[in-house]
């Protein structure tokens, strides 16, 4: 007997829309010799003195759970590092999870924060996940759109103009996944001025925030006058670390707020896995020149692509932060899609069609810039050539 | 020496990989190519940049095999001049790799490379001992080199194991 499926599934899982990578993976996956500017995660293995760390947690036995926002003396230093780096104080006892993965630390925010029907506004282009996690917890997500001419940057004027009586939240990302954009602290605080002015939540995803290559540094919405008690600050160790598969974030965030996120997190996952966190413990008290290292590798092959990019005529904005580039590809007449997939298949170079993370990313495409220098030479070369061919 | 900031970021570089174009080292710097000429020009001259060696597995070709071995010597330091007169007549010779001035038991690490065992052994006895000043010499062959000046010989660290697409 033949089931018809669609009756028994969840509704809402159903008209989730399925990811616009996945496809694309799919295809450049099944090919030989592809250049990738389309992996969205660092190209450096996770520092050895972190790895030996999760070694010995294991060998010592650290098989067991822990108390569910995580060990007590990683929070402390999760503490520590978000003092020392952000300016901002979260007491290690009530105000931090340490999660599985930023995503999870996301998922855990929606959940904590939104009744069915509450908006939450997501500037776009944004990482694929933010809207399907409303969707899940019951929520609208309302896109912002920005575009290239102000460097993708979002307006408090945008902001209010998309805010209505059911407006719960906005979300920031900053440095931004797939653009690049950093915002700085005026622009935050005048962002900031919006929140407060119509009591809004802000949860800011600060997952680049290692990786920022701009004079005045990284800031963050935490540590903007009057945003602390309504900020939901989001995290982890998998960009400035190098720690993408080792799944840690954490969440920091008022009381209030972090109690109802520990509730739903004993009951969806227990805790995350112990020997990592121990391993996360060494990250933070003895990786700082290494992830500094990593920072000036990816500074210079930022500055790299920017300009090879515009010399092949593929105008390009100057990102701030993270390893993305965001360059428009309207002056070929294709498609986002149809460029990636021609680039793939006439010249073997993965890059993610810019609408895959937002409409307002249509005409763009993201070029992730976490690999050798040489890979990054062969892809200019090959997109050169790839352009070339349209005239 | 303070070196500036484009220094420093051309040193970053070129201890990677030296071999990089100068059109390369300034699009990542923001540079001028005739910048980035200019200063490593300089950092050679004030011997910043002592030389470009490169790295050669030799054992992997056939013939061009060798042996290495690290020797510990004791010396009596000659009065005014101390170590370095000793230690410039054992690096003078070509078959001399590395000389060190060490602190702790002995004095000077000498790494020495031969064709065989028995033609290194043949310049320790026959010419490393017979230094004056020199009092004791103790050979270490090495048998394996898993790390040189930071560069694993063998290993797999280097494979990226990243799927081709990700968001």
């Amino acid at each position: 007997m033949s089931m018809d499926y669609e009756q028994y599934l969840s509704k809402t899982a159903i008209d989730l829309k399925p990811s616009g990578i996945r496809r694309f993976f799919d295809l450049a996956a099944s090919m030989e010799g592809v250049v990738s500017l389309g992996v969205g995660e660092p190209d450096f293995i996770t520092p050895w003195n972190i790895r030996d760390e999760a070694i010995n947690a294991l060998q010592d036995g650290y098989t067991s759970y822990t108390a569910n926002a995580g060990l007590i003396e990683l929070r402390q230093e999760i503490s520590n590092y978000v003092q020392r780096r952000f300016d901002v104080h979260y007491d290690p006892e009530n105000q931090i999870i340490v999660t599985v993965g930023a995503s999870q630390s996301l998922d855990l925010a929606f959940r904590a924060i939104v009744n069915p029907g509450d908006e939450v506004l997501i500037v776009e282009p944004a990482f694929v996940s933010y809207a399907s996690l409303v969707l899940l917890a019951g929520g609208v997500p309302v896109p912002i759109s920005t575009y290239s001419d102000n460097g993708f940057k979002v307006t408090p004027e945008q902001i209010e103009a998309a805010i209505t009586d059911k407006t719960k939240a906005v979300l920031i990302c900053t440095p931004n996944n797939p653009t690049g954009t950093c915002l700085n602290k005026e622009e935050l605080t005048q962002i900031a001025n919006v929140i407060q002015k119509h009591d809004l939540i802000c949860l800011t995803d600060e997952i680049y925030a290692e990786l920022t290559y701009d004079d005045d540094g990284f800031t963050s919405m935490a540590s903007i006058p009057g945003m602390y008690e309504r900020t939901i600050l989001i995290n982890g160790f998998s960009k400035g670390f190098a720690m993408t598969g080792w799944r840690l974030g954490f969440v920091a965030a008022p009381k209030e707020m972090v109690d109802l996120m520990v509730k739903i997190y004993q009951y969806t996952t227990m805790c995350a896995p112990h020997m990592l966190q121990r391993a996360a413990i060494e990250a933070l008290q003895n990786s700082t020149d290494q992830v500094e290292h990593m920072r000036e590798s990816y500074w210079r092959r930022r500055n790299y692509i920017v300009q090879a990019l515009n010399n092949i005529g593929l105008s390009c904005h100057i990102p701030g932060g993270a390893f993305y580039v965001f360059p428009s590809i309207k002056q070929t007449g294709l498609s986002s899609e149809e460029f990636a997939s021609e680039l793939l298949q006439q010249e073997k170079v993965a890059v993610v069609p810019g609408n895959a993370f937002g409409e307002s990313g249509e005409g763009y495409i993201r070029c992730s810039y976490a690999t050798s220098i040489e890979q990054l030479q062969e892809a200019m070369k090959r997109m050169g050539r790839f352009i070339d061919s349209l005239k | 020496m303070k070196l500036s900031n484009d220094e420093l970021n051309i040193l970053a570089i070129l201890e990677e990989n030296h071999r990089i174009s100068t059109e390369t080292i300034a699009m990542q710097l923001n540079m001028t190519e005739e910048n980035v000429h200019r200063t490593i020009k300089k950092l050679e001259e004030d011997k910043i940049i002592v030389s470009y060696p490169t790295l050669i597995d030799w054992n992997q070709i056939e013939g061009k095999e060798t042996v290495v071995a690290m020797i510990d010597v004791k010396v009596t330091p000659q009065h005014g001049v101390g170590f370095d007169e000793i230690a410039e007549r054992i690096y003078r010779y070509p078959e001399v790799n590395s000389v060190y001035l060490m602190s702790g038991t002995y004095d000077l690490s000498v790494t020495l490379e031969g064709k065989t065992l028995q033609e290194v052994s043949k310049f320790v006895s026959n010419k490393l001992s017979t230094i004056d000043n020199v009092i004791s010499t103790t050979t270490h062959f090495i048998l394996k080199k898993y790390k040189h000046d930071g560069v694993v010989i063998e290993g797999n660290d280097d494979d990226d194991k990243r799927m081709v697409v990700t968001p």
